[in-house]
């Protein structure tokens, strides 16, 4: 269980970026994150992770996030960034694949073991050997996902996943997210996408929650969207 | 392609030639480390004026070059950038030291020459051998290899975070170089004047992008330590290597082996 409480998030000296965020999120729940540009999601994720300092409490399972307790939350957390580039830094696939594992400390066996069953339910084997550089996007962004599959996390959080991704490889992936057990929160602008795989929504405006609730009522609500700077998913949309 | 994306595809060129399975990239990073300094110790130790000495330690790399399959030619269009400034050390000698030091046919060289091309050569034969290591080692055995060494944590992590923010640098580059490019059409370079938003921009967009790289690595695990780095034990064979190869150095600065192999030669054809 991920829980925020009264969450208050500001870089530097500035405004806040996240101001007073509470909400819970369930084992097992897909939850989606939307909101406009800047309204703070993924600083949200951030601060989650620990990446970003925050006042106000979060915790994961029972833990809470302090810089102490970081090595144990990020093992619950798999994180897949926004920028598949910044998430793969190693020559291959494969050598991406194992760095999580073996700093958590398993061992090559194990994680091998890993890695092959994680490239199979994703159908990738044929890219565990490839340069990520020589990847394409859509490869790239699988690639990514598998990279932190493979550190069988309890909790996955994915930052704009469709975006810059073409049609087929946009189908993939949603088709990927929605087999993929355990918790899930999502930021996107693709609200069909959100639709599609999770079963919660988290409205974001300028930092604070404005809304929470079944994501089919709140994709539905042209009022509530477009108040805040959204619009209707296109399937709802009537193009 | 342009130049940068060329220039950035040779930078990852070096992970590629890392990856490669040839007997001197199967043997353990920590021998090749240890060799490899010896190496350059044992060529910056001569004299200014004993480069005939100097030029048997081609053999080293000559030879790991011909085991390890890496084309002499990558070598030097890799290091086309450093060279010049390598060659350019020595370039006064011959201005501040002009006393003769020996005489070929009628031709008197002075040891200004002779200490120049001293430091040319001990220059190319260093980046030569460090190249056969990087070429050989992938970075984060090399880095492993250093800690096993008990180097710094911190100082290991510089290490390897230079070495893939080089990367991330390079990338930016690319794309800024490419907007600026289509905005301005049938101009040669960047104009000087822009030079200063250039890079300030430059140096931001890319400090972004490596601390989201550091976080990235951060994420699953990475605490200064190379766990996930290719290991490999250090066997007789990599004992042999180290002690052979540090043998052979020391032996070619302790006697003229090139004299030796002179006298030999020419008693061989008299």
């Amino acid at each position: 269980m991920i829980r925020f409480d009264n969450v208050t998030v500001a870089y530097e000296k500035g405004a806040p970026v996240l101001k007073n965020v509470s909400f819970t999120v369930e084992t097992g729940e897909a939850v989606g994150l939307i909101g406009a540009n800047g309204a703070g999601k993924t600083t949200l994720m951030r601060a989650l992770l620990g990446l970003v300092g925050h006042q106000g409490t979060i915790t994961v399972d029972g833990v809470e996030v302090t810089k102490r307790n970081l090595p144990e939350i990020r093992r619950k957390l798999g994180f897949v960034l926004q920028n598949s580039d910044n998430q793969m830094f190693m020559p291959t696939v494969y050598e991406d694949m194992i760095f999580g594992p073996l700093n958590y400390g398993l061992s090559r066996a194990e994680t091998d073991a890993r890695v092959d069953a994680v490239l199979t339910r994703l159908g990738l084997q044929d890219l565990k050997h490839r340069h990520n550089h020589k990847l394409s996007g859509g490869e790239k962004r699988m690639a990514a996902i598998a990279t932190v599959l493979a550190m069988e996390p309890e909790a996955l959080l994915m930052d704009e996943p469709t975006s810059a991704l073409d049609p087929r490889n946009r189908r993939l992936m949603i088709e990927t997210i929605r087999a993929l057990p355990g918790t899930k929160i999502i930021t996107s602008h693709d609200l069909d996408m959100i639709w599609d795989t999770c079963s919660r929504v988290i409205l974001l405006d300028g930092g604070a929650v404005a809304a929470d609730g079944p994501a089919e009522e709140i994709l539905r609500d042209r009022e509530l969207l477009e108040a805040h700077c959204m619009e209707l998913p296109l399937r709802l949309a009537g193009l | 392609m342009n130049e940068m994306d060329r220039s950035l595809f040779a930078l990852r060129e070096m992970d590629t030639l890392a990856a490669g399975n040839s007997p001197v990239h199967r043997l353990c990073p920590a021998a090749k480390l240890l060799t490899t300094i010896a190496y350059i110790a044992a060529a910056v130790s001569f004299g200014k004026y004993q480069l005939s000495g100097l030029l048997v330690l081609i053999l080293y790399p000559a030879l790991v070059f011909s085991l390890s399959g890496i084309p002499v030619g990558t070598c030097f269009r890799k290091l086309r950038f450093v060279l010049p400034l390598v060659l350019a050390v020595g370039l006064f000698n011959p201005i501040f030291d002009r006393s003769p030091l020996l005489t070929v046919g009628a031709v008197t060289v002075s040891g200004g020459v002779v200490s120049m091309l001293t430091l040319m050569v001990k220059g190319v034969l260093c980046l030569m051998a460090s190249f056969l290591l990087a070429a050989t080692t992938p970075i984060d055995a090399l880095c492993a290899a250093l800690r096993r060494f008990r180097v710094p944590s911190l100082l290991v992590t510089l290490l390897l975070l230079t070495y893939r923010y080089v990367g991330v640098m390079k990338e930016e580059l690319s794309v800024m170089t490419d907007a600026y490019r289509l905005r301005a059409p049938g101009q040669k370079g960047i104009r000087y004047h822009s030079w200063g938003s250039f890079l300030g921009q430059l140096l931001l967009r890319s400090a972004d992008r490596a601390e989201e790289l550091y976080g990235s690595m951060q994420l699953r695990g990475f605490r200064g330590e190379f766990p996930y780095a290719e290991s490999r034990p250090w066997t007789g064979r990599d004992t042999a290597w180290f002690l052979v190869w540090t043998a052979c150095f020391a032996l070619c600065r302790m006697f003229d082996v090139a004299g030796l192999l002179g006298s030999l030669l020419a008693g061989g054809m008299r």
